[in-house]
């Protein structure tokens, strides 16, 4: 063989062996995937960036096939939030028009992944004056709109594309004059207690627990027999041997450190909804970073759990490899709710509104309440706006439970969706739009007052008052 | 004999009436003219849409006065207006089916999206507002495909049509009265080659 005809072969075997290297890691995963990411992906979705499949769920199926998954995580959020632009308002061919300017019934129309450089607020990778190509005769109606830029629709706590729950006109109206804060400020849903089906009679002495004796600690003992759990009769093996009743099965089944799945059992929607939010979403089911494929060569992989070293808002440095359970913000075998409220979130997060908290007046109210000074519901912890409380459907949907909401996306961004759910149980509903269009304010955790005002209630009144003269 | 002759007899009729519906251009494939598909639709959206004026909100909320019909229906804790229930149930068909699609609009619209916005739905809330008694049908291209559109006048069955349009802040009439047309349901069927 000559020289040149070894060094081809050689070329070709290397050129097969990379472009195999390539095919593999694209399909299947593996160690060299992050390398093909085609553009960083927004603040939505980088924890998951790496379970192409979740996402980019058939090789060759299009866009179409993308289409689908957006709507499998994100539906039932936006039929909470009384989408304003539901899919079905474009489905009608009377505006066939109107989506040939823009397919509006489509969600990468306006969300378009891995394009960070033309990603703007709420992911939307559109101009932001996107509102004119249908509502471009806005001023002809509402003549307080005439000469308004359009990309300011959205940008100034007056209209979103999805969420306007707190922000339509006659709401606006109904709630004109409200004062700053409420005469009783009480965040009511706090005032009730979360019901969990009690598994039995409370259990009160330790030769009731049913864990193997060489489990038992006297510290993890004293904690469990003081909790809630022990007192609505949820024995040891609820939790570290879920649904076995012998000590056999028990003993064989045990696992150590019982993972979401376990708190599942019993607190569904917590967990359902926590698999949604930020932190728990890698752990939600087909968040794969290899698939198994080529005979073993490839192997079924999950994400992992969330790591504050992979967030992109400032976390502490020293629990940077913390990998987030339950356990993480409930402490185990405690199982009180307090330190989950705050002392878990600061545990971690280190930007200037959570350092700002502690100081602010929701933090006194909170340090009242816990102190027994305050009365209950009074007080604001971080849990309070970001895992809010609500009544949520179970999945037979013919029953409504009070849960924390545990995917703190829900209440997030836009951070209007905060309004009813959370700021008008003490606040006005102007004063709650001007704090949160207040980006310093926010900063400041809320300490002082909101630095601009948002016309949008006076402007509604103004209108109400014009068509009554009329 | 008489069995073929019978035979023969249907197929003619059967073919005399495709082709003077084909005059107007319109036989579905299973043989059913377009305008009989329309006008059978209306009947049945007709018949629920006055029923639950009538039967709920003229009885409950004008009449008893035991509860409000509201737009914002749940934040009131109040009845869906008339207008939405259609809505409500032209969305959950176009859910279902891709067959038909219809809609409920008016040349003097409390909500602006409810607006003519094609030729034929212009022609066609003029023509049934002018002629009242009559239905308009068309054909029209939207979005690059054909269809059979027909326009039928939607008329104050209760009272409460009237009153609560008349004393809503965004209308743009305020002098509606019991039995005028108020505007126009507007169904399509998607025409096969
Ligand atoms: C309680 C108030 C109320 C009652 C009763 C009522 N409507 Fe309406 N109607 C509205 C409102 C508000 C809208 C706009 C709803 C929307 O599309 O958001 C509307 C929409 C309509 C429309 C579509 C065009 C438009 O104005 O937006 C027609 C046509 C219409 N109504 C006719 C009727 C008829 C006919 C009746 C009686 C059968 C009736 N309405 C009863 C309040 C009412």
């Amino acid at each position: 063989m000559s020289k040149t005809t070894t060094l081809w072969i050689v070329w070709f075997l290397f050129t097969l062996a990379g472009a195999g290297v390539l095919v593999g890691s694209m399909f299947y995963g593996g160690p060299t995937r992050a390398n093909l990411l085609i553009g960083g992906t927004t603040s939505g979705h980088h924890q998951i960036e790496l379970a192409c499949g979740a996402c980019h769920t058939s090789a060759f199926g299009g866009t179409e096939e993308i289409e689908k998954t957006c709507h499998g995580c994100h539906d039932a959020e936006l039929e909470k939030a009384k989408d304003s632009h539901p899919m079905k308002k474009f489905r009608d061919p009377r505006n066939a028009d109107r989506l040939e300017k823009l397919a509006a019934n489509k969600c990468i129309t306006c969300h378009t992944e891995h394009k960070p450089d033309i990603t703007n607020p709420m992911g939307v990778t559109l101009p932001t004056d996107y509102c004119e190509l249908c509502h471009d005769d806005v001023g002809k109606n509402r003549p307080s709109h005439k000469g308004l830029a359009f990309n300011t629709c959205a940008s100034a706590g007056c209209h979103n594309y999805h969420d306007n729950k707190a922000l339509y006109e006659d709401f606006l109206v109904k709630h004109a004059g409200e004062p700053n804060v409420a005469e009783k400020p009480i965040i009511k849903d706090y005032t009730e207690k979360i019901e969990i089906e009690a598994a039995g009679d409370a259990l009160t002495l330790a030769s009731q627990a049913d864990a193997p004796a060489d489990k038992v600690t006297d510290k993890s003992m004293k904690e469990w027999l003081g909790s809630s759990h022990a007192n609505a009769g949820v024995n040891c093996s609820g939790c570290h041997a879920v649904d076995q009743k012998t000590p056999e099965t028990i003993a064989a089944n045990w696992v150590d450190k019982p993972t979401h799945k376990a708190c599942a059992s019993c607190h569904g929607l917590e967990t359902t909804t926590w698999l949604s939010g930020k932190h728990g979403m890698r752990l939600a089911p087909k968040m794969l970073v290899e698939t198994e494929a080529i005979f073993g060569l490839f192997q079924n992989k999950t994400l992992g759990p969330m790591r504050p070293e992979l967030a992109r808002l400032p976390m502490h440095s020293k629990v940077a490899h913390a990998e987030l359970g339950c356990s993480n913000c409930h402490s185990p075998h405690a199982y009180k709710t307090e330190p989950a409220h705050v002392e878990a979130c600061t545990s971690c997060h280190n930007d200037e509104h959570t350092k700002n908290y502690e100081a602010s007046a929701h933090g006194r109210l909170w340090q009242d309440e816990v102190a027994g000074v305050g009365a209950k519901g009074s007080g604001v912890s971080c849990a309070t706006c970001h895992l809010p409380r609500r009544w949520m459907e179970d999945a037979s949907g013919y029953e409504e439970f009070l849960v924390s909401d545990h995917n703190q996306n829900f209440n997030l961004r836009p951070n209007e969706k905060m309004i009813r759910s959370v700021c008008m149980n003490c606040h006005g509903l102007g004063f709650s739009i001007d704090s949160l269009a207040d980006k310093d304010l926010i900063r400041r955790n809320f300490g002082g007052l909101p630095s601009g005002h948002i016309e949008s209630i006076d402007w509604a009144m103004k209108r109400v008052q014009e068509k009554g003269k009329k | 004999m008489m069995k073929l002759s019978r035979t023969l007899v249907a197929t003619a009729i059967a073919a005399g009436s495709i082709i003077s519906a084909g005059a107007v251009a319109s036989v579905n494939a299973a043989g059913v003219a377009y305008k009989d598909v329309a006008d059978m639709l209306i009947a049945v959206m007709v018949a629920d849409r006055s029923t639950y004026t009538k039967k709920v909100v003229q009885r409950l909320a004008a009449k008893e006065k035991v509860i409000k019909a509201s737009e914002h229906f749940e934040d009131d804790k109040a009845l869906p207006l008339p207008a939405q229930m259609f809505r409500f149930g032209a969305e959950a068909v176009a859910d279902k089916t891709d067959k038909f699609t219809y809609s409920l609009l008016s040349l003097w619209p409390i909500n602006k999206q409810n607006a003519p916005r094609t030729e034929i739905e212009k022609a066609g809330l003029k023509f049934v507002a002018e002629n009242k008694g009559e239905n308009y049908y068309g054909e029209e291209t939207l979005g690059g495909k054909k269809y059979y559109t027909a326009v039928y006048a939607d008329v104050a069955v209760a009272k409460v049509c009237a009153s609560c349009h008349n004393g809503h802040k965004d209308t743009p009439k305020k002098d509606f009265k019991v039995g005028d047309v108020m505007g126009g349901v507007v169904i399509r069927i998607p025409m096969t080659e």
